[in-house]
């Protein structure tokens, strides 16, 4: 296992790079901060000044290679904004974001579990029926969109909920349930199709033979067959929140690295940028060495064979 | 091979009982194209000790035979009637759940393709054990001492280690003896063999059958073994029941059936294994293919491959009757036993009642002079 995790970490490093590089190349295409951070009738030499205490007017190479030096010594370089550290500031609002994440993946895969697993029980059933109708609506409803019609409805006119924030559990509430409904929709129709083929197995017939019942046939014969394609794809949600929920996370306010991303390419922001996608680069490739590790958990097929020995 | 154990353990059948009597079942398989009857009045008897060979092609409604008995059918089948009385209870009568009780204890199937029928994300040691957890309320070591204990009697080299193995790290012949000691767990009355050495080479096919012999004297079960194999019925068999198009044409004992084909259909099947053909000569065959089973013709199922057709063959379905030899008078008078030839009703009532012995013809007095 040892040996595996070092070839998966080695073989990120050149993605991570590129990704690195990507960044720094395209922040710097949006212009120049000077043009944000001065008062409007500053002089060209004020600005002058400032694009080269910011070291800007380096040739984007040397820049680049500055950058890479700094990263080496796990220094990522200063806010323009703030002034603090890039990557404390990017490290300060990720735990939002992957609380937020982690909450909404929770829940997303249980119910998802729940209901998949129920629809796939009778195909073409009522349940099903009804479970195709309600995951195809969740799965199809732009979030945004969500949103703000759950603002105007629970914040404004009915005035339950925060419209925004992070203050008590009520401010979880929106955020959650907008997020919720994609991932859910996306895993219900993962589940149950996978159920679907899990249960029509002959190891499935096999087992009822050996007087296993419905709920044991279900739980613990079909559902760990049929776990791998749900884990795939809501490894791959999971991505998408971790990434910075941007959208929810800027219509609510909520101070993830979403928003963070989203201020610091608005404001010019490079250092704080770089080390928010760095840092979230960082953790999907995390999370996609554990969805690999959570397949070998899952079937002894794909358990690398040094793991074995 | 005939020769059953005479000691008879508690819980076990005593030999040559009857364990297992299957009456006028019939499956009903629900299609686009409607409904069609896979399985239509069948009728046979398993006895402790003893294998019967359902007999048939692809498609003849054996396997589905096998799967309404352990009550394992697919969704879009339906039991349309007749008894499954196993040691004196009817399972078509139960609901699934009850049935579950008898899963296991009573009876025990085994599935052509062992690769598929066991789970691939469990080790063999959790799939052996896992019936004596369910119906014995063993833990989880105990229940593996008990999966080791079984894969040391179905023959698996080095069962301690190899219990936690996963299914596609065993062998084809070594996960066919898995599935047979899955079935056999828990010592069922009635061992169902679907097809059990189909995918596997000729070899260990040998060993196999081999295997269920021993276990099924070694428990005096009765097994019902499923298979295409005319070789494997008459090595293996009692006693033998021919399926064709969802009907059993012709059954009894095994040395009688294939000595004395009563059907023409078993006929046609026992001339077409090739046996004394020489080199580049043809090799006989069945003509046609069986009917679809949207299309069953109303007379006899046989009808439009049978040499014998005649018109009432196509009005009125024969039952699965006694056999009767043949009328006296038909035979040649130097044909008949000395002691009996003076009194000809006596020997025309000794070999009405053949044991066991049954087909479905309008003809079946006539089949071998054809």
């Amino acid at each position: 296992m040892l040996i595996y995790l070092r070839k998966r970490i080695v073989s990120s490093a050149l993605p991570l790079v590129v990704v690195i590089v990507g960044v720094f190349a395209l922040a710097r295409m949006t212009g120049n901060p000077a043009a944000l951070y001065l008062p409007l009738n500053a002089t060209q030499q004020m600005r002058d000044e400032f694009t080269a205490r910011n070291g800007l007017d380096q040739p984007l190479l040397v820049q680049m290679a500055d950058y890479f030096g700094g990263v080496l010594r796990l220094d990522f370089g200063q806010s323009l904004r703030t002034g603090q550290d890039a990557a404390a500031m990017a490290l300060r609002a990720f735990p939002a974001t992957l609380q937020l994440a982690a909450t909404t993946m929770v829940l997303a895969v249980l119910l998802a579990l729940v209901v998949g697993c129920w629809a796939a029980l009778k195909p073409n059933g009522v349940a099903d029926r009804i479970s195709s109708f309600v995951s195809m609506a969740a799965a199809s409803i732009p979030d945004f969109w969500l949103a703000i019609v759950g603002i105007w409805v629970f914040a404004i006119t009915l005035g339950w909920l925060p419209t925004s924030g992070v203050s008590g559990a009520g401010a979880w509430v929106l955020p959650i349930a907008t997020l919720l409904l994609r991932p859910f929709g996306v895993l219900v129709q993962i589940v149950r199709g996978s159920m679907v083929s899990a249960l029509s197995e002959p190891y499935i017939k096999l087992a009822r033979s050996r007087g296993a019942g419905e709920l044991r046939v279900v739980t613990h014969h079909a559902l760990r067959n049929a776990a791998a394609p749900a884990l795939t794809v809501a490894g791959d949600l999971t991505v998408g929140l971790v990434n910075g929920a941007v959208v929810v996370e800027t219509i609510f306010g909520w101070p993830g690295i979403g928003k963070l991303m989203i201020d610091s390419i608005l404001q010019r922001d490079f250092a704080v940028l770089q080390a928010a996608v760095l840092l979230t680069a960082v953790a999907i490739f995390a999370l996609n060495i554990l969805i690999d590790m959570g397949y070998a958990l899952l079937d002894a097929r794909v358990r690398p064979v040094t793991a074995r020995a | 091979m005939k020769t059953a154990a005479q000691s008879v353990l508690p819980g076990q059948s005593r030999a040559h009982e009857v364990v297992l009597s299957v009456r006028a079942l019939a499956v009903d398989i629900r299609t686009h194209r409607g409904t069609v009857r896979a399985v239509n009045d069948v009728n046979f008897e398993a006895r402790a000790g003893e294998t019967l060979a359902l007999l048939g092609e692809s498609g003849c409604g054996k396997s589905m035979t096998a799967k309404a008995l352990a009550g394992i059918m697919d969704p879009v089948c339906d039991l349309a009637g007749g008894e499954v009385v196993l040691n004196g209870t009817d399972l078509a009568a139960l609901t699934p759940k009850e049935r579950l009780k008898f899963a296991g204890p009573e009876l025990g199937i085994v599935f052509q393709d062992a690769l598929t029928a066991l789970n691939p994300v469990y080790t063999v040691g959790t799939q052996l054990g896992e019936a004596f957890r369910i119906h014995r309320g063993l833990g989880a070591k105990e229940a593996k001492v008990q999966a080791i204990e079984l894969m040391e009697r179905v023959g698996i080299p080095e069962p301690e280690s190899r219990v936690n193995s996963y299914p596609h790290q065993f062998s084809g012949g070594m996960r066919q003896r898995i599935l047979i000691a899955m079935a056999v767990a828990l010592n069922p009355r009635l061992l169902i063999a679907d097809e059990p050495t189909t995918a596997l080479d000729v070899t260990v096919q040998a060993q196999i059958m081999q295997l269920l012999r021993k276990l099924r004297e070694e428990g005096q079960m009765a097994v019902v073994l499923i298979t295409h194999d005319l070789a494997v019925v008459a090595e293996e068999a009692d006693s033998v029941a021919v399926m064709y198009a969802g009907n059993v044409v012709e059954c009894g004992p095994v040395s009688e059936v294939f000595s004395d084909p009563r059907h023409p259909y078993t006929k046609g099947l026992l001339e077409s294994v090739p046996v004394h053909v020489g080199r580049g000569a043809r090799l006989l065959s069945i003509a046609g293919s069986p009917p679809e089973l949207h299309d069953i013709p109303a007379g006899c199922v046989y009808q439009s491959r049978c040499p014998l057709v005649q018109d009432i063959c196509r009005s009125e379905r024969p039952q699965l009757l006694p056999v009767t030899d043949r009328p006296v008078n038909d035979r040649p008078v130097d044909d008949r036993p000395v002691d009996l030839q003076d009194d000809a009703d006596d020997y025309a009532g000794a070999l009405l009642s053949r044991p066991g012995r049954a087909a479905a013809c309008h003809f079946s007095e006539e089949i071998n002079n054809v």
